[in-house]
């Protein structure tokens, strides 16, 4: 426990410490090792597991694991098929990928804020950020892909000219073609950043409050306890959000307007 | 807020996910569900035409038992027809046989009775002769007298 009084860290050092990542590199060149391994082994591990349940999935009435994995993939399945009409074998893996990668990393948050970090200084480790959605890089590494593939999904299903074409005439008509095209890059440029930004604010502000609670030394248990459970709501539904959100992304790039 | 290398990382880690979901995870699971639902669908329909088949079993079942005891009326009836019919033949040819059997019996009375006269005429005529020969007290010669003796019992016949 890092009590502010006992140690030799003011409180604002605490928090400080607690909102720094574990990094290497200088400038743009750096990297921060603790979300990107976290990310990865959460990743590795969730997805290793539904390849072993895929790989041995039958037909037979789901057991275990296998009915677990199912129960996931066809909430996120049914999602897609409410949203995205047109016929695209990328979205549903996509956005199964994203709801169950993020809820894990989101569910980072649910360790309390010391265990890790604390576990990791006994080793050298001096600083540990446990929750990866709590970095803007992941995000905006998740909402720039998504956006790529958007953009990919306009050019196949409008082609380049349709996807200029409707830039240029939507919503006001061809003689407004500048405000049309000004509205367009706003709106595109909004959707990762929104994406990105909503997760991370979040997660953050999640984050800060446990770090916040935690200074309270013995006294965070009451505390830590209900927004612990008040969490796992916000866990889920940012998840779902960004999931969701996605599937809408891709739906209207796939439909003309 | 510091946008660095780390984001290219974890665009690595995502397509890296994507990729796996989309070639590895979702197409094996994706195959066992459908299968899975063609397989209920399957299934109830089953279920659906043993129930129709079923009731039509129990329609043609109905029929047959319906028919059968109407059969079994018909022969009822017939098997009477029949018992009434032999009883009928048989008082018939009882009654020939006891006729029969009357007349035979008249036949045999009316022989009794000729070989009974046969007998009486015969033994009236030897007493007849004895008597004779008693009046006569001579004996008769039965060589001789056998023509006066057969037109004595054919007198009496």
């Amino acid at each position: 426990m890092a009590n502010p009084e006992g140690g030799n860290q003011t409180s604002a050092e605490y928090i400080n410490h607690h909102l720094t990542n574990l990094k290497v590199g200088e400038g743009f060149w750096t990297l921060h090792l603790d979300t990107f391994f976290v990310s990865g082994f959460l990743g590795l591990v969730a997805f290793g597991l539904m390849l072993r349940v895929a790989q041995k999935a039958s037909n037979g009435v789901p057991t275990g694991m296998q009915n677990f994995v199912e129960m996931v993939v066809s909430l996120v399945n049914d999602q897609v098929k409410d949203t995205f009409h047109a016929k695209s074998n990328l979205v549903t893996p996509l956005a199964i990928t994203i709801f169950v990668w993020v809820f894990l990393m989101n569910a980072m948050d649910l360790i309390p804020v010391d265990f890790l970090s604390q576990g990791f200084q006994l080793i050298g480790v001096d600083y540990f950020k446990q929750v990866p959605t709590t970095d803007p890089n992941l995000t905006f590494a998740l909402s720039l892909t998504v956006f790529a593939i958007m953009i990919g999904m306009n050019i196949k299903h409008k082609g380049v000219l349709g996807l200029m074409k409707e830039s240029l005439t939507v919503p006001f008509g061809k003689w407004l073609f500048p405000v049309n095209l000004l509205f367009r890059i706003i709106e595109d440029i909004a959707k990762p950043i929104s994406l990105a930004l909503r997760l991370f604010g979040n997660l953050y502000a999640g984050e800060m409050v446990f770090i916040l609670i935690a200074l309270f030394g013995v006294w965070q248990l009451p505390l830590a306890l209900p927004w612990a459970l008040f969490h796992i709501l916000i866990i889920t539904l940012q998840a779902f959000v960004f999931m969701m959100l996605t599937i809408v992304y891709m739906s209207m790039a796939a439909e003309s307007h | 807020m510091d946008i660095n290398a780390t984001l290219l990382g974890h665009v690595i880690w995502f397509a890296f996910f994507i990729w796996i979901t989309m070639k590895y995870i979702w197409p094996p699971l994706q195959k066992a569900m459908q299968d899975r639902q063609a397989e209920i669908a399957d299934g109830l329909a089953a279920a659906e035409k043993g129930r129709k088949e079923l009731e039509q079993a129990a329609k043609q079942s109905e029929v047959v038992i319906s028919d059968a005891k109407s059969n079994a009326a018909e022969i009822v009836v017939q098997a009477e027809k029949r018992g009434v019919e032999v009883l009928e033949q048989a008082k018939e040819k009882a009654q020939l046989e006891a006729e029969r059997i009357v007349e035979a019996a008249k036949g045999d009375i009316e022989q009794e009775i000729t070989r009974a006269k046969e007998e009486l005429r015969s033994q009236l005529s030897m007493l007849a002769v004895a008597g004779a020969e008693k009046i006569l007290r001579k004996e008769v010669d039965h060589a001789v007298h056998k023509k006066l003796l057969q037109d004595l019992e054919k007198e009496f016949g």
